[in-house]
């Protein structure tokens, strides 16, 4: 049963943040914690580079100074700039309009009978096998990679919103009515900001399913941009710097996804904000 | 008031009859269990009236109907001369789970209902930030819901709901979720909310002591079907201190009466 009473609940979904104020020592400075993480990653991959593990395994040290030399020559700066634009514009289209169907399937049924098996359908589906068949028909331009990103970002999307509308907390729904709120209210001021941590554990996932939309596009069907960065060293046998283009696209999709994050605490659940 | 008038052939006689809501003939049947039959009631202006009852007995349903948020099969609700059956801005609910937006700040949660309203941001927090200091909450205006005690939640829901200025309050059992402690000093306060805000309060409850020690007028609701059985006005001294009111001999009589008029609806 839902009850007003959730944010017990709501706060142990939190569970980093949550634990505010029973942390003591160096666990109050969570900044030096992570770093010390990478540390340690960055510390075990370069012996793992060292005895080597394998010849195509380079060291920490060696994909780092690929790294700054693949920007330096102006190679990855290129290569994010083609491949950016699709997986941009696929996730900034993906996002609004999965939020916005998945918002009319989760308050109109009659959307919900239409839209949304075919979501489930796409979801359960391996939709990278889609991506041949998208190239056959739009080629191998921006149009391909775009529907590339959306194909795998859209069906969570989509679910997720839709899942999250229609559990709405109907007590709160209760209130606003009895407060004189009209339909639009209901839907600005407590479906959406109640629904949201649900979307956007969704958006989440779908940003990082369309990462994996470009980069296979770009590694399937059109040798550009990042994927073709990575198939190219690999064919010379440039291994780290093969190795500091998939840390790199590996990088940025983290810094995507924290950066939706702190969006949504500051936007929309100014409550979560671990302080 | 047209009773009155032509049972007296003159004026209606004001302290009997102004009463703010009427209740006639409310029926409600869910499926196969009748809640409600042929409820016809009046609710005094200016006085706190409870609904009491075993569970069953239909009084939050009632409640809702008459605040517009459950419909009725039968029967007519009439809020000040105004026929009604859905919720309208002389009718405000405090809820029982009090229904607080989480994400929203307690000086959010109290301004929620004047911004629904489209009241400007600072005047509705000037009104909001009033009542949350006669609730006692003055210095919480910016915490979070999941930061307060189950107390002072409900005091927020009970701030809301004065500051759309209704002229009734309904409150469903608004302390049930809330500790005996905070319960008691709650109540206390709700004494005297009532002298100073010149209200309407119905208010549901399944406690025998909390009717009596702060209603004006007791409706006793008898379960399957609900009925009105009695109505009980406890003769009880509230002026002084309310601690005393626990040992007044009325308020003891009255809760020792109620208590064997519902003995026998209890299985």
């Amino acid at each position: 049963m839902t009850t007003g009473i959730r944010t017990e609940s709501e706060a142990a979904g939190l569970a980093p943040l949550a634990r505010r104020g029973e942390a003591t020592g160096w666990q109050d400075k969570p900044v030096l914690l992570r770093l010390l993480s990478i540390a340690l990653f960055a510390g075990a991959w370069e012996i793992a580079g060292r005895i080597p593990v394998s010849f195509a395994f380079p060291t920490f040290s060696d994909t780092m100074i690929a790294f700054f030399g693949l920007i330096a020559d102006g190679s990855m700066p290129s290569a994010y700039l083609s491949t950016l634009q699709p997986l941009v514009l696929g996730v900034v289209l993906s996002t609004f309009l999965g939020v916005g169907l998945g918002t009319l399937c989760g308050l109109w049924r009659t959307g919900e009978w239409l839209l949304i098996p075919v979501f489930i359908v796409l979801q359960a589906a391996p939709v990278a096998a889609f991506i041949p068949m998208v190239t056959f028909i739009y080629g191998i331009g921006m149009t391909a990679k775009t529907l590339a990103v959306m194909i795998l970002a859209l069906p969570v999307i989509v679910l997720n919103t839709y899942k999250a509308v229609r559990n709405v907390n109907e007590s709160l729904l209760v209130m606003c009515r009895s407060f004189l709120g009209t339909r639009w209210q209901t839907v600005a001021k407590i479906i959406l900001p109640d629904a949201s941590p649900v979307i956007f554990a969704g958006l989440r996932l779908g940003v990082a399913a369309g990462f994996v939309g470009v980069v296979l596009a770009e590694l399937l069907i059109t040798p550009t941009g990042i994927g073709d960065l990575i198939t190219f060293h690999r064919s010379r046998a440039d291994y780290a710097e093969m190795y500091a283009t998939i840390g790199s696209i590996i990088a940025l999709s983290t810094l995507t996804l924290v950066f939706l994050q702190w969006i949504e605490v500051r936007v929309f659940r100014p409550e979560k904000r671990g302080t | 008031m047209r009773d009155a008038v032509l049972r007296n052939g003159l004026k209606p006689i004001p302290a009997a009859v102004d009463s703010i809501v009427e209740v006639r003939g409310i029926s409600k049947t869910y499926g196969d269990v009748e809640a409600l039959r042929g409820i016809d009631l009046d609710f005094p202006r200016g006085k706190l009236t409870s609904l009491l009852g075993p569970s069953g007995c239909g009084k939050t349903t009632l409640l809702k109907i008459i605040a517009g948020l459950i419909s009725a099969d039968a029967g007519t609700i009439t809020v000040d001369g105004k026929q009604v059956s859905a919720p309208g801005p002389e009718r405000a609910f405090v809820f029982q789970d009090f229904a607080l937006m989480p994400w929203a700040t307690v000086m959010r949660n109290v301004a929620f209902g004047l911004e629904l309203r489209g009241i400007g941001k600072a005047e509705r927090e000037d009104k909001a930030r009033h009542y949350i200091a006669e609730v006692g909450l003055a210095g919480f205006e910016n915490k979070y819901p999941h930061e307060l005690s189950g107390g002072m939640r409900q005091r927020v829901g009970l701030a809301r709901a004065l500051s759309v200025d209704a002229d009734v309050l309904l409150l469903d059992e608004p302390f049930s979720a809330v500790d005996e402690q905070n319960r008691r000093k709650f109540q206390e306060d709700l004494i005297r909310l009532r002298t100073t805000q010149n209200k309407t309060f119905i208010f549901v409850t399944h406690s025998i002591e909390e009717a009596v020690y702060i209603s004006d007028r007791i409706v006793l609701l008898s379960p399957r079907p609900g009925r009105v059985s009695r109505i009980i006005e406890p003769e009880v001294d509230r002026s002084g201190d309310p601690e005393r009111i626990h040992r007044d001999k009325h308020y003891l009589d009255t809760v020792d009466e109620i208590w064997q008029g519902l003995k026998q609806y209890v299985d």
